[in-house]
């Protein structure tokens, strides 16, 4: 369990976590991206580029 | 043998969740390397990617993706996939000369440059017909065309919004296929597993929510994407194909493809096959295949 940076929520986090992976937030729905793992870090996810994707 | 891997990503989607659990059970030794985090100077490798037997390429953001394997192979890392092949996928112009260079079915296409040869490429098409940003995914800004009004206005927003990119005009013809395409992962020609992509909508992109189930690969198809990745220079890549009235044709190669679908509707492993493929890559370097180096330490700018 962390904070939601966005708004502050709780958010859950599952086990295998890893840096980089994106999570959502329940509460507020934002993207968030995940820094740090031990302990669970979370900021913001960036934006979709237009670039982005297979 | 366990391999020293180096993993390039700017976000772990759960394919790269799956490919790393599956080297990680394996006992490989996993160097995670976040592009964000690199500067990249043209005449010496960053300490992190120093002996590394292999590297394999997930960025997300395809100019990462391009620029980065460019400078490995400069490195002299062994990199999949290759700079080559990701600056053919990464590009659908690329990809359509490509496969249409080395006999591949592909759609028919035109390349504008101005609105107004634009116009005249889709007119000659015919309604409906198809408008390609050159460099996109999952489905994203494709327009399918029903009428000249409708061509005078997306010609209009892409010429006034778009990024200079999407002043380089990818019309196609537009394939009636029966309401799915087929998507076979590959690995030097080789696939590893295939799936059928349903949806009522024309776009049938796994991003976009179609159906998938699994894909029977008969010889016809194991021949296209063996010719296919072979145009576009190899590697581990997702080759799209629809059917037409007289046979397949080829529309995409994807050189960063996702796989977390596929593996969802086929009984194959397909973490575990790219894995298989990725340590056979690996021991062919260490053996010496095509002149790299795998000493970090002896990194040399090649070109």
């Amino acid at each position: 369990m962390t904070t939601c940076p966005e708004c502050g929520a709780d958010v859950t986090l599952h086990d295998d976590l890893e840096a980089g992976e994106i999570v959502d937030c329940t509460t507020c729905g934002v993207e968030l991206e995940v820094i740090e793992t031990a302990p669970p870090v979370l900021d913001r996810a960036p934006e979709l580029e237009e670039d982005w994707g297979e | 043998m366990t391999v020293k891997i180096g993993v390039l990503y700017s976000r772990i989607r759960a394919d790269e969740k799956l490919l790393l659990s599956e080297l990680r059970e394996r006992g490989h030794e996993v160097v995670k390397i976040d592009v964000r985090d690199l500067a990249l100077a043209v005449d010496e490798a960053p300490e992190i990617l120093a002996d590394l037997d292999i590297v394999v390429d997930r960025c997300l953001a395809t100019s990462r993706s391009v620029y980065v394997t460019q400078f490995l192979s400069a490195y002299g890392v062994p990199v999949v996939n290759g700079p080559e092949t990701a600056t053919v996928c990464a590009d659908k112009v690329r990809t359509s000369l490509a496969l249409d260079g080395a006999g591949v079915p592909t759609p028919a296409t035109n390349v504008a440059f101005t609105t107004d040869s634009a116009l005249a490429a889709i007119e000659s098409f015919g309604y409906p017909c198809v408008l390609k940003p050159v460099v996109g995914s999952w489905g994203r800004l494709m327009a399918k065309i029903d009428s000249r009004s409708a061509a005078e206005a997306i010609l209009e927003h892409k010429s006034t919004l778009g990024h200079y990119e999407h002043k380089v005009f990818y019309v196609q013809e537009f394939v009636e296929k029966p309401g799915r395409d087929l998507r076979v992962v590959a690995v030097d020609g080789e696939p590893i597993a295939g799936m059928v992509r349903s949806s009522d909508h024309w776009i049938t992109n796994a991003a976009a929510g179609a159906e998938t189930t699994a894909l029977e690969i008969d010889d016809e198809i194991a021949d296209l994407v063996a010719a296919a990745s072979d145009a576009v220079g190899g590697g581990l890549l997702g080759v799209d194909l629809m059917e037409t009235d007289d046979g397949y044709t080829v529309h995409e190669v994807n050189h960063t493809v996702e796989f977390k679908a596929l593996n969802g509707s086929v009984d194959v492993d397909v973490p575990a096959a790219v894995v298989d493929w990725l340590e056979a890559k690996a021991a062919a370097e260490a053996a010496g295949e095509d002149g790299e180096t795998t000493d970090g330490t002896e990194l040399e700018v090649t070109h």
